[in-house]
């Protein structure tokens, strides 16, 4: 009974180990030795150059200022949501989730069309003698962008957990005397918690890494780590400063999980 | 015991345009162990939620203590819930939540740490102070779930059939414990169950519900007794219910034979349903009582046998601690005082009851 469990596992057993395993030790790999094969710590090193650090810093700062919009625009509507009917908030989900049915690279390249100097927006606004909008290849375009492609995962995981809530946990608070603002503060946010640490991981970790969104709508004077990693690979073909600088960035993905891990713990009720 | 506390007049709710209560009218006697008691969906419920503030009636109103609370939000209402699934506050301690509307009170420290103190101890759960609510059993939530109501000493405690997911024993240890807290705090409680052995053990007042109506209220003895027409008998413990006719005072026809019986009031040569309980029925050799019959079918319960008699083209469910046959030809008799008459349903209150049989 047990070997034919695990024989289940199978065919994802195979999957990770060829797909997930070999690649990450390939990485590994390839982030320690230099281009004669010996062993260096110079390509993880290389992060602390001036270039590369600073495009980690570009990348934190504007993931980190996405999320936190994401999370303004994710958990009043999340809310709104959780307090339909089924019936409704079917709908309003399906035209959250409607626009994630578009390829991601299109969308993107639709705000590049939309934001251009020339584009349609600025088109209107000169149509009103408006002053025109520059804010394509500017870190706000980026910010933009990544809201934009990523506010479902902040609203869905939310809305999940808020769903979830017993009503009644809800009206015991009332029932012992909690006015609103009370009762959100002590009890629906904490218990939310965990909906708002997996919309924060799921927003955060791609717009650390992106370089799609960094590369349409900024341009090439912006670059984000995930340009520079994506431009060793492909342009410098420097395999190895690539994969050093990607065990760097997912040693930040690791360390923004855990917070976000020990936030969860400690935030259950510490509100107030 | 004569106060009104809390007074329901003329309150209609309906969800959906389904009519959940139809011109209820109640009042709750300060002090008072009331029951409501009915069916699924009919109504109990949502008279609870309505006088806990979740729910607002259509039309009507609701006076506390002569004050029409009708409009006013839970939180100012000065009546605690325990909800069906106790609704504990997961993220926090057990004393955390006992302390939970406490602390919104801005009580000082020390007297809410002496409040968890005697409400864990009222709960016989002294000690668990640090456990989160998930470690917990069912019973011991549900405990906490009362503790966490009684702390903020509401003058009405409302109760949401808060033993329904407890097995057989510890329902009725609890049964016990429900008693004794209401005896020891003096606090009114309204009790919604579906449960009627609950509802006979523990209320000083039943009101049986049905479709959003009410069909009778009493004490528990007068409800089992006396139940007013055949939704009551039927919901309330096994019975026998009979078309007949009353022929006169004290004299009522039916399956053939003339009974006699201690109802007078009903007029002459009117239908009628008859009610008689099977532990009311003396069962005795054949020709000896009112109707000839025979055994057809015997189970042993423990406390007694449980037995159906074909007589007079009716079967009787007949609760007897002496053993009968499949087969014995029986007689039976019943003591007038236990022939209990019931006017037919002419009202719409209580044409629901005919639509639920």
């Amino acid at each position: 009974m047990k070997s034919k469990r695990s024989l289940l596992a199978g065919p994802y057993l195979f999957w990770s180990v060829a797909f997930i395993i070999i690649p990450l030790v390939m990485v590994f790999y390839y982030g320690f030795i230099d281009e004669n094969g010996a062993f260096t710590l110079e390509n993880i090193a290389a992060i602390a150059s001036p270039e590369h650090s600073k495009a980690l810093w570009v990348s934190i700062r504007l993931s980190f200022v996405s999320t936190i919009i994401c999370f303004v625009l994710a958990y009043p509507l999340a809310m709104i949501l959780a307090n339909m009917s089924v019936n409704q908030n079917q709908f309003i989900v399906l035209v959250f989730i409607l626009p994630m049915w578009m390829n991601f690279l299109l969308r993107t390249l639709a705000w590049q069309t939309l934001l251009e100097k020339n584009g349609v927006i600025n088109m209107i606004l000169n149509f009103f003698s408006l002053p025109s909008l520059n804010i394509i290849n500017t870190e706000a375009a980026i910010i933009l962008g990544m809201v934009y492609n990523f506010l479902p995962f902040m609203v869905l995981p939310i809305y999940n957990s808020l769903a979830r809530m017993d009503r009644d946990v809800i009206n015991a608070a009332h029932d012992l005397g909690a006015n609103w603002i009370q009762t959100f503060c002590r009890i629906i946010f904490p218990l939310s918690i965990p909906g708002v640490v997996s919309g924060v991981t799921m927003v955060f970790v791609p717009a650390l890494t992106t370089f799609v969104i960094s590369a349409i709508l900024g341009g090439s004077k912006i670059l984000l780590i995930g340009n520079v990693i994506e431009q060793e690979f492909t342009q410098a073909s420097n395999w190895n400063l690539g994969s050093g600088l990607s065990i760097v960035l997912m040693i930040f993905i690791i360390l923004s999980m855990i917070i976000s891990a020990i936030l969860d713990k400690d935030g259950e009720g510490a509100l107030l | 015991m004569s106060n009104k506390l809390i007074n329901l007049s003329g309150i209609n709710k309906s969800f959906d345009g389904t009519m959940v209560l139809d011109d209820l009218n109640l009042y709750i006697r300060e002090n008072e162990f009331l029951t409501l008691l009915g069916p699924s969906g009919c109504g109990k419920t949502t008279t609870l939620r309505i006088i806990g503030g979740f729910e607002t009636p259509d039309s009507g109103q609701v006076f506390f203590n002569g004050e029409d609370i009708t409009n006013l939000p839970p939180n100012k209402r000065q009546l605690n819930t325990v909800f069906q699934k106790y609704a504990l506050f997961t993220h926090m301690t057990i004393a955390e939540n006992i302390a939970f509307g406490l602390k919104i009170k801005n009580k000082s420290k020390s007297y809410i740490d002496d409040k968890i103190k005697y409400a864990l101890k009222l709960v016989n759960l002294d000690g668990y102070e640090k456990r989160m609510p998930h470690q917990l059993s069912g019973g011991q939530q549900q405990r906490i779930a009362i503790a966490r109501a009684i702390v903020n000493e509401p003058k009405v405690l409302l109760l949401d059939e808060p033993l329904g997911a407890l097995d057989l024993k510890l329902r009725q240890d609890m049964q016990y414990e429900l008693i004794r807290l209401k005896n020891e705090l003096g606090i009114t409680f309204i009790y919604v169950t579906h449960d009627q052995e609950e509802a006979l053990t523990m209320s000083d007042t039943i009101v049986v519900m049905n479709q959003g109506y009410i069909q009778q209220i009493g004490t528990p003895e007068m409800i089992y007794n006396e139940p007013e027409n055949a939704f009551v008998a039927d919901f309330i413990g096994d019975s026998n219910i009979i078309d007949a006719t009353m022929v006169q005072d004290k004299l009522v026809s039916f399956l053939g034979c003339k009974w006699a019986c201690v109802d007078t009031g009903f007029g002459n040569n009117k239908p009628v349903d008859v009610v008689i309980r099977p532990e009311d029925i003396v069962l005795k050799d054949a020709g000896q009582g009112t109707l000839d019959g025979e055994v057809t079918h015997v189970i042993f319960k423990g406390v007694h046998y449980e037995m159906e008699v074909m007589a007079g083209g009716y079967e009787w469910l007949v609760h007897s601690t002496s053993m009968f046959t499949v087969g014995q030809k029986v007689s039976i008799s019943v003591d007038p005082f236990n022939i209990q008459i019931m006017n037919k349903p002419e009202s719409e209150d209580e044409e629901a009851v005919q639509i639920e049989e």
